[in-house]
């Protein structure tokens, strides 16, 4: 007993004595591999630990403003105009970007095949009755699907084919999968989803379709002043040509999974 | 998969601790429990009974609330640290480990406990006869504990994070890689946390079968 209460104490005093970040991040990002493969040039860089706490984009914001996280890392432009316009964050930063697709089954029975029109797909979806896997978490992701159905001037909740399954886009590519569903992924995932059975990549290009990635920095107050200067330092970074570069060299099976590109957003 | 084994190791850890937390607290208990009448007695044992079936995930949202830096004990900063999933995982236990091992002393008590005190032991004197004699009751209490926080994962996926080398378990590794596709690592994990719960069984069981 006394030596795994031992082993406890090696496990973690490592990482409580070291400068740590707590970096709230959409899923996408962490889930990929992309944070695990750029994290540490920046720990060994300015041996500051950061730990991911790998979450949607509403809770990783929500985490944010309840004071426990020290940075954030999120893909909702509306959601975060809203953290922005309540006094959480002082500086937003778009540090990488790419597409969202909606994937379905080869057979494509909602006959979404050549569509380059996201809002024209769901129509389809609809009238196709095709099942659709909705994420129903508050997630970037599913934020932007709410948005893509009130284009299309349908609601689909309630409908037969339409299953919210409230969970991460892992979870809703493998109901997708087994269901033979449509759903609406980031490319970053699916790109690294290893269960895809059927699935195929259907509708992508339309500009509606864009992913944009953004770091918040978090108004000073609740966190100790070091960790927010050390939160600082993780933001610059992700702006600076070291991860910039690095986040355009990450690929799976020779694909790139983000673009990188800095823009400041008011 | 370089990760495997710390996952193995930090998952035993964690829960380990948190039996022992709960030993401490539930052990004690159970036997004031079992020899004792006290006023308010029943009132506790009828408490410590419907805890037994504590949602985790209830566990988790409550200790996350507590822990957070706006919670009542966010001072701490113990929130997504190891000592949160222990925290989360000693609630859990306790109610199971005070309630088996009462059940096992008090079963005891009953059958011995007349003899103990016309030999002269007083209750207090006479406990650790009956601790002794309820080893096998207590030690599946002690099991019974450990199993349920070893194979948790709504509090700890909570109040832990799932943070890469820090809060990553077992348990939540392998919803994170069902969650990515990634079968293999998970049905991994989960063989190993069968093996353990197997191995616990059968050391308890060995432990009984010696007594016998």
């Amino acid at each position: 007993m006394r030596a795994f209460l031992a082993i406890l104490l090696l496990l973690t005093a490592g990482v409580a004595r070291a400068e740590t970040v707590v970096l709230a991040s959409t899923t996408s990002l962490d889930n990929s591999g992309l944070l695990a493969r750029i994290l540490p040039l920046f720990t060994a860089r300015t041996g500051i630990a950061v730990q991911v706490l790998a979450q949607g984009t509403g809770q990783a914001l929500a985490t944010a403003a309840r004071g426990d996280a020290d940075l954030v890392l999120v893909h909702d432009p509306e959601a975060e105009a809203a953290f922005m316009a309540a006094g959480h964050g002082v500086k937003r930063v778009e540090i990488a970007w790419n597409d969202f697709i909606l994937v379905g089954p080869k057979s494509d029975p909602a006959r979404l095949g050549g569509l380059a029109d996201a809002v024209v797909a769901l129509h389809k979806v609809a009238e196709n009755k095709a099942p659709f896997i909705s994420r129903g978490d508050k997630s970037g992701t599913d934020a932007l699907e709410k948005r893509l159905w009130r284009e299309a001037g349908i609601n689909p909740a309630g409908a037969s084919w339409y299953k919210d399954i409230g969970g991460g886009m892992g979870a809703a590519l493998n109901v997708a999968a087994a269901t033979d569903g449509v759903t609406l992924t980031d490319r970053g995932t699916w790109l690294s989803f290893a269960n895809r059975r059927d699935l195929v990549e259907q509708v992508h290009g339309d500009p509606r379709l864009l992913n944009r990635y953004r770091v918040i920095e978090l108004a000073p107050g609740r966190q100790p002043a070091g960790r927010m200067a050390a939160a600082h330092k993780l933001a610059e970074w992700l702006a600076g040509a070291e991860a910039q570069a690095a986040i355009g060299a990450f690929t799976i099976g020779g694909m790139a999974l983000f673009n990188p590109g800095v823009k400041d957003i008011p | 998969m370089g990760e495997f084994l710390p996952i193995v190791l930090r998952s035993l850890a964690v829960s380990l601790s948190a039996t022992a937390c709960a030993t401490v607290l539930g052990l004690p208990l159970a036997a004031i429990l079992a020899l004792g009448r006290w006023p308010g007695r029943p009132l506790v044992l009828v408490m410590v009974h419907s805890l037994l079936g504590l949602p985790p995930v209830v566990v988790g949202l409550v200790l996350y609330l507590l822990l957070s830096r706006g919670g009542a004990f966010g001072g701490l900063g113990w929130l997504y640290t190891p000592e949160a999933m222990v925290l989360a995982q000693t609630v859990l236990a306790t109610p199971i480990i005070a309630a088996l091992a009462h059940r096992a002393i008090e079963a005891r008590w009953h059958d011995y406990g007349r003899a103990l005190q016309a030999s002269g032991a007083s209750r207090l004197r006479a406990l650790p006869h009956l601790m002794r004699m309820a080893k096998g009751g207590i030690a599946t209490a002690l099991l019974a504990g450990f199993g349920r926080t070893v194979s948790e994962v709504g509090a700890v996926l909570i109040v832990g994070g799932n943070i890469a080398g820090v809060t990553r378990t077992m348990t939540t590794t392998i919803t994170l890689e069902t969650g990515k596709g990634n079968f293999d690592l998970a049905l991994a994990l989960g063989l190993v946390l069968v093996g353990i719960s197997i191995t616990a069984s059968a050391v308890v069981l060995i432990i009984g079968g010696e007594r016998q």
